[in-house]
């Protein structure tokens, strides 16, 4: 039975850049093994199928088939640098302005 | 110049609404001002008013308005639909109106484009009322998750809307507009309007315009319309519908006939037509979950098509029973990697930590700090346990797996479309739930999506439409409805034909039974 350990909660909010306090982390652990818990059980259906059918059931990562799609090289309209920085939380010169992204040991 | 009173016109079907224009009637600016009137009458306040809407643009729908009455009376031709509101989910980006996909995220953000739906609805000659609310970005299934307060449902104010397209549902149900849009991940758009006693339809995947969409499952999320009749739902969507060259997904396909569908599905006679009943969804031995009088009302909606001429029979989609498992690893990790984006550093919120020196602080700081504060519990639910389904070690059990599934469910449905011409099914497994009642127990506010979630895995086309009341508590019951890929106008000829008798036996719509608001607001328990 998968159970997600506090620890990796923490781990998987430091993976996907989210502050979590300690109350939060214990809530999420115990609601997300119980989520994998009920979700789990693809495993077991698809083995179930191969096994039937004696056949690896394929992969669908998209309901039609996706191809790639370019459209001419031409200028069109675009949005202005004003339009696309309307929303920044800073900019500076034409361009967003972010914190350093580099840390203290980097 | 106007033959109607504000509280009829506001009731009519939105075809009735352009008939009325085209007769002159009506003006577009008498018939907005009569929604906005009728919104500013119940949608609020937050605490206790349907609240359909995040945000409304008087002044600009009215100005649209009075552009559309001019250009009317200069004899310019217009679209069918022209000078008729409509109200827009607030997932949708509108220039220089607010989008924030019901999330503290993207609150205050004017997005500087509109979506391609957007401009479709613009050209054809809707006039916008505003954006409606929804679960944050589009994940639940009860609006619950608005950062901004949840929808109440206009049958009784103390149940849930529906979700993620709640607002949206609310709006059609509230007579605040004839018209609405919707985007359906797992069925955000046809569980709403089960459990609001509207339509709604998830077109075949592709088949509307994402340019535009705020993410949540690339895979999955499709746009669509919602009304309060099947013809209504029709108008909408050939609004709407159509290639895209800026959503490399968009199908190629001319928009299908689905108005012409509709009206000639409206005649009643579906002789020749096969019904597959999934017995996977609610007949016996599957039932469990199911609300007795959900399965009594769709039991009717059988004969009713039997009546009509449809062959019924039942058909077994084995793997749909899997479904809702791979679309709970699949969904997480689509959404895991589109939230991505919401880092703080080029729109929306940033949050600068409180312990840190302002001068010292770095990206990722700020990137961790934003998203705890930016993100609602089920976003963050979401994206870590997408996080871990995309993580080494786990990604071929769970993400591998899920893939795997969808490939089942897309055979069943091909085998039973062998068999049959369209699938039915219930909507939804209950009726409209009590606000609050699932809220800390996300896997309960899941399992209400088990009907709906195999059409999004598969790529097909579904509708939902109402066939009553539940007799146990008196809320709408839905009935879906798929069809083969591409076959989008099956629904609304099958639907039509539905609705039609089902209209004919109540001697009207079941939104003629809606209570007046005020009074359903005050018998529903607080929420």
């Amino acid at each position: 039975m998968p159970a997600l350990p506090r620890e990796e909660v923490a781990h998987l909010a430091r993976l996907a850049r989210i502050d979590m306090p300690d109350a939060e982390l214990d809530h999420l652990a115990e609601q997300l093994t119980a989520i994998v818990d009920a979700v789990a059980s693809v495993t077991g259906a698809v083995a179930r199928a191969e096994a039937e059918s004696g056949q690896p059931v394929p992969a669908t990562s998209h309901p039609v088939p996706l191809r790639n799609v370019t459209r001419p090289d031409v200028v069109v309209r675009t949005l202005t640098a004003a339009d696309a920085l309307a929303a920044a939380p800073e900019s500076e010169d034409d361009k967003f302005r972010v914190p350093r992204i580099l840390g203290e040991d980097a | 110049m106007t033959s109607h009173s504000a509280a009829e016109l506001v009731r009519l079907d939105a075809s009735a609404m352009a008939g009325a224009l085209r007769a002159g009637e009506v003006s577009s600016v008498e018939l907005t001002q009569a929604h906005l009137d009728r919104i500013a009458e119940v949608d609020g306040p937050v605490e206790s008013g349907v609240h359909a809407f995040l945000h409304v643009d008087a002044e600009g729908a009215l100005a649209r308005a009075r552009e559309l009455d001019a250009a009317r009376s200069r004899g310019e031709e217009l679209h069918e639909l022209a000078g008729v509101p409509v109200a827009v989910k607030d997932v949708m980006v509108t220039r220089g109106m607010p989008s924030t996909a019901g999330s503290r995220m993207l609150e205050g953000w004017v997005p500087p484009y509109d979506a391609t739906v957007v401009e479709q609805m613009r050209a054809a000659g809707l006039v916008t009322l505003g954006k409606t609310n929804m679960d944050e970005f589009a994940m639940g299934s009860s609006t619950e998750h608005s950062a901004f307060g949840p929808t109440r449902n206009p049958w009784a104010a103390d149940r849930i809307p529906g979700g993620s397209g709640g607002g949206s549902a609310a709006a059609l149900a509230a007579f605040e507009a004839p018209l609405a849009t919707g985007t359906d991940t797992g069925g955000s758009i046809r569980q709403p309007a089960a459990v609001t006693g509207t339509v709604g339809v998830k077109p075949t995947y592709g088949g509307v315009s994402r340019y535009g969409l705020i993410a949540l499952a690339s895979s999955l999320d499709q746009g669509g319309p919602c009304a309060r009749t099947v013809l209504d739902t029709a108008l909408l969507h050939e609004v709407m519908g159509g290639h895209d060259p800026r959503d490399s997904t968009s199908l190629t396909d001319p928009v299908p006939a689905v108005v012409a569908a509709a009206r000639e599905g409206a005649r009643g006679d579906l002789t020749g037509v096969r019904v597959g009943v999934v017995r996977e969804m609610g007949r016996a031995g599957h039932d469990e979950g199911y609300q007795a009088g959900v399965l009594a009302r769709f039991e009717e909606a059988l004969d009713h098509l039997r009546a009509a001429g449809a062959e019924v029979v039942e058909v077994g989609c084995p793997n749909v029973e899997h479904a809702l498992g791979a679309y709970y690893l699949i969904l997480p990790s689509e959404a895991s990697s589109n939230l991505a984006r919401y880092d703080g550093m080029r729109y929306g919120l940033r949050v600068v930590p409180a312990d840190v020196d302002p001068a010292e602080v770095t990206a990722e700081q700020v990137m961790a700090a934003t998203r705890a504060e930016g993100f609602g519990p089920e976003a963050k639910r979401r994206i870590i346990l997408g996080t871990y389904a995309l993580s080494s070690g786990y990604y071929d059990a769970y993400y591998g797996s899920a893939q795997k599934i969808r490939t089942l469910v897309q055979r069943d449905f091909d085998a039973a479309f062998e068999q049959v011409d369209v699938l039915v099914s219930p909507t939804a497994p209950t009726t409209a739930f009590r606000l609050g009642e699932k809220l800390d127990d996300p896997l309960a506010m899941y399992r209400g999506d088990v009907a709906t979630i195999p059409a999004n895995l598969a790529g097909i086309p579904g509708m939902s439409l109402p066939v009553g009341l539940a007799p146990e508590d008196g809320l709408p019951v839905g009935l879906q409805l798929l069809a083969p890929a591409r076959e989008d106008a099956r629904l609304y000829r099958v639907g039509a034909a539905l609705e039609a008798r089902l209209h004919a036996q109540w001697g009207g719509k079941l939104l003629d039974r809606v209570p007046d608001w005020t009074a359903a607001s005050t018998t529903g328990a607080p929420a």
